[in-house]
């Protein structure tokens, strides 16, 4: 907590003061802070760290234990901060709110990294006019702030919080599952309750089985009529879920595992309370409020591990309404304002900047340029648009400002048409039949039937025994081991997951991704990655030179091809040349003067202005087909042609490979040409190729798949992608992606590596065969237990203490997923060639 | 041992006075967020001591 240690921050050489990221060297941007200089990397993060200092909360650098997040300038205030006071007032227009409501804020905040950052977040708050109670919980990432409206509008603690490098978005109940948490909460009671009558009714069931003496009578009644009170709350409280579980199944016609779970505790409840109220037999208080206590925390585990996935997704995902700028008054004036895209009406023109997202399905009325329809067609190639043509809702601008009419409102768009697809083709998903479930739904059965027999059997021998030793084989059976192996293991693996950036969110994605037999891979953004780079480069002159004099020239460029060639400038660290009168021309490229020279780069036509119609031979060989081409010359003659196309990940053959190796049939999906995806599908090893595809399309096929009994994994990336991954068995959204495909899919990417598909792979397999081995050992201990039971020849306390051991061995082995001792790499081949082999063990025992 | 007749009631009665008081702090939020308040502890407003303590108040 103590500050001396950071030491004199100032000069160069140290690490940002904010942020402890190196400092470029001869830019520093420094910043006073308790009488020292202290050097920060870059504007962001001195602006933060004026605020923090102006704001009198520079303490924040005392007590801090890591260094902050480096801060994007750009993204400290986006526009769209402006309209988050207005949806409140168009919303609530019929309903106005009170002054309650209005009062109460819950924000949503991303970026903590330490204690010192809710005292700075709650300090700073503090100190703004009109707020009365501003109160972090760390635990679920929210922000609950009381204010008085009038003088404290919701963008201005936004504005304030995004000021301090904090992300920080309105919450909304509804759309951030607050149901999900309020059930995670009632579970988290039942938890309690159930422990604490584990612990309670556990007192008074030792000195029972540790005594030799034997207990007088009188006592013996007491202390069973005690644990009777206290295993009440355990049954009808904390074992709801399992009753509630039990006739859903039922009623379903398919018993999963909280019948037997549900049964075993009724009838040894039910025995037990007899056996009280007569004052003779068995009781097994203390196995039912165990076996409760233990079930549940290996659920509460598994959800909170998934819980904890998804409120990540939420707060990654951007909760800014979509907006447009509108020109009111065209075409008179040109002042635009912002809107949110909701509110565009037919007939409104809209202005799109470059980088811009179009609102809505609307016709160019002004302008031309190129948009980019990767995430909603897959086709990696920009499209070149002209006045007249109609532009889809979703599309990126790329080169020009340009104005467009609203053709229809953001309800019909395409974008939201494609939602739509989506949401009915996650109503057609083929109801996974739980694999785990399954071998339960099969042991119920016939334990219910060997309990029976016995009864019967029993009932013959010694009436008086029947009901006891039938109860026996129930409780002793007590598929504890069994109903804990899958869950905890499911838990170990999915926390493991989160911590190597994978979110799993719901809960089939481990057991579909062992079973499945087929992987459907989008090209765009998916096997590629999505944008262009330089593929191949064309010129007598040396490349270093000729991508100095091409940086230097398209630095002024917003053009995704100019981007990317500064981009691999950088890379190779070629320094850009020197050049004069840089200027853009609209629509063809970038002129400007070197060493007196006139030179351009761009469209061919454009440099042949200047450079001659006749290519030589180097320049004249042909683009490869979804490749862009690049040309620079001067008044001299032609100088390069650069050719960029959207190459590949680079983990994208060994991904594929590791499935290959698993045996599944690789698919390549795309909506882009052809030639494209064979190009892609032979550098990758993707055996089938199916292009040009719709997205009404790609769901066809994969339903097509499923019908002829494949189970279908697929990862994709784009809006396109969404309605084929809700519809597959199990579905991965890359975490560059459009939001729409990760709501669609089961689990997404974060780290953004291919690679992590086939990790998670990998850990679904590892995973299944600890699911296996707990099956394995559970089924062996009931297969040893339940004669014994069978034959009264077990003590209580016995199979307590066998339960307990054969529950804690399962769980020990469970918690082996989440050890991270394997490197990633080597989890594929390992589960690849051992997965075989408890396959039929288990076969052999269910 | 005559006293035990009196305790395991008396206990079983606690446990149930437990369950009530454990309902009641649920309710009012008490275990909404498990690791706050760890943190919070750490920072009240007295400045932090330190050779180079910025201008504290």
């Amino acid at each position: 907590m103590n500050g001396s240690d950071k030491g004199d921050g100032s000069g160069e050489g140290n690490p940002c003061f904010h942020c402890g990221q190196p400092v470029p060297a001869g830019e520093t941007w420094p910043l006073q802070i308790g009488g020292h200089t202290r050097a920060m990397c870059c504007v962001g993060c001195q602006s933060v760290a004026r605020l923090i200092v102006d704001s009198g909360c520079e303490d924040f650098y005392l007590r801090r234990t890591v260094p902050s997040a480096r801060v994007d300038p750009e993204q400290l205030l986006p526009p769209e901060l402006a309209l988050v006071d207005l949806p409140l007032q168009a919303q609530h227009h019929d309903a106005p709110a009170t002054d309650d409501q209005a009062a109460e804020l819950v924000l949503s905040i991303d970026g903590l990294r330490c204690s010192a950052c809710v005292w700075l977040i709650e300090k700073y708050l503090a100190r703004l006019p009109g707020i009365r109670m501003a109160e972090m919980n760390v635990a679920s990432a929210r922000l609950h702030i009381r204010r008085d409206p009038a003088l404290c509008p919701t963008s201005v603690i936004l504005r304030g919080l995004r000021g301090l490098g904090y992300t920080a978005y309105p919450f909304d109940p509804l759309r951030q599952g607050e149901q999900a948490r309020r059930a995670s909460r009632r579970l988290f009671r039942q938890l309690f309750i159930a422990g604490l009558s584990m612990m309670q009714v556990m007192m008074y069931a030792v000195p029972v089985y540790m005594t030799h003496e034997g207990i007088d009578p009188d006592m013996m009644s007491l202390m069973r009529w005690a644990s009777l009170f206290l295993t009440i709350p355990a049954v009808f409280y904390s074992a709801l879920p399992f009753f509630t579980g039990a006739w859903a199944g039922l009623r379903a016609r398919a018993p999963g595992m909280d019948l037997p779970v549900a049964i075993g505790i009724a009838a040894a409840f039910a025995g037990s309370a007899i056996a009280t109220w007569r004052g003779e037999g068995e009781i097994w208080f203390d196995s039912v409020s165990m076996f409760i206590f233990l079930l549940l925390a290996s659920r509460y585990l598994e959800t909170a591990a998934r819980r904890r996935s998804a409120s990540a997704l939420e707060r990654m995902q951007q909760a800014f309404p979509a907006s447009a700028l509108v020109l009111g008054g065209y075409p008179q004036q040109r002042d635009t304002t912002l809107v949110a895209a909701a509110q565009l009406q037919p007939g409104d023109v809209i202005l799109a900047r470059p980088g811009d997202t179009i609102a809505a399905d609307a016709s160019l009325i002004e302008g031309e340029t190129e948009l980019d329809l990767a995430l909603l067609s897959g086709e990696s190639r920009p499209q070149s648009f002209q006045p007249g043509q109609e532009a889809p809702g979703g599309a990126v601008n790329l080169s020009q400002p340009v104005l467009l009419r609203v053709v229809r409102t953001t309800r019909d768009s395409t974008l939201a048409a494609l939602t739509r697809l989506a949401e009915q083709a996650g109503q057609g998903k083929p109801a996974l039949a739980q694999w785990a479930d399954l071998v339960a739904s099969r042991f119920v059965v016939a334990l219910l039937l060997l309990a029976a027999a016995t009864f019967l059997a029993w009932h013959l021998i010694d009436p008086s025994r029947a009901w006891a030793t039938a109860i026996a084989v129930l409780v002793v059976s007590c598929p504890c081991a069994l109903s804990l192996a899958t869950p905890s293991a499911l838990a170990a693996a999915t926390d493991r997951l989160l911590r190597e950036g994978t979110l799993v969110v719901r809960g089939n994605v481990l057991e579909a991704l062992q079973r499945a037999d087929t992987i459907v891979f989008d090209k765009t953004g998916t096997l590629t990655q999505g944008r262009p780079q330089l593929t191949a480069f064309w010129s007598e002159a040396p490349q270093s030179r000729m991508l100095a004099m091409a940086a230097a020239m398209e630095r002024g460029s917003l053009h995704p091809l100019a981007r990317a060639l500064v981009q691999e400038a950088m890379e190779q660290q070629v320094r850009p040349v020197d050049v004069t009168m840089l200027e853009s021309v609209t629509g063809a490229g970038m002129q400007c003067q070197i060493d007196g020279v006139l030179h351009r780069i761009g469209a061919r036509r454009f440099v042949a202005d200047i450079a001659g119609d006749v290519l030589p031979g180097a320049l004249n060989q042909p683009v490869a087909a979804g490749a862009g081409a690049v040309y620079l010359g001067s008044s001299a003659g032609w100088l390069a042609r650069f050719d960029l196309a959207d190459a590949l990940r680079s983990d994208a053959v060994t991904t594929v490979a590791a499935f290959r190796r698993l045996g599944l049939r690789t698919i390549l999906l795309s909506g882009d040409q052809p030639e494209v995806c064979a190009d892609v599908a032979t550098a990758t090893g993707i055996t089938d190729v199916v292009a040009g595809c719709t997205p009404q399309g790609k769901l066809d096929y994969v339903r097509q798949l499923q019908q002829g009994g494949a189970v279908v994994a697929i990862v994709g990336d784009g809006i396109n992608d969404a309605a084929m991954l809700r519809a597959g068995d199990v579905s991965f959204a890359m975490g560059k992606g459009a939001a729409l495909a990760q709501i669609s899919a089961d689990a997404v990417i974060m780290s953004d590596h291919l690679q992590a598909v086939a990790d998670c792979a990998g850990m679904a397999q590892r995973t299944m065969r600890i699911v296996r081995q707990n099956l394995v050992w559970a089924t062996l201990y009931n297969f040893l237990a339940i004669p014994a039971a069978a034959f009264g020849l077990l003590d209580p306390w016995m199979s307590a203490v066998g339960m307990s051991l054969s529950s804690l061995l399962v769980v020990g082995n469970a918690l082996r997923l989440s050890r991270r001792a394997r490197g990633p790499g080597r989890v594929v081949d390992e589960a690849s060639s051992d997965v075989a082999a408890p396959a039929p063990a288990l076969a052999g025992c269910v | 041992m005559e006293a035990l007749y009196l305790l395991i009631p008396l206990s079983t009665l606690l446990v149930f006075v437990a369950i009530w008081i454990f309902f009641r702090a649920s309710d009012s939020g008490q275990f909404d967020d498990l690791e706050g308040p760890a943190m919070r502890i750490l920072h009240d407003d007295d400045a932090v001591p330190g050779k180079d303590a910025p201008g504290a108040p």
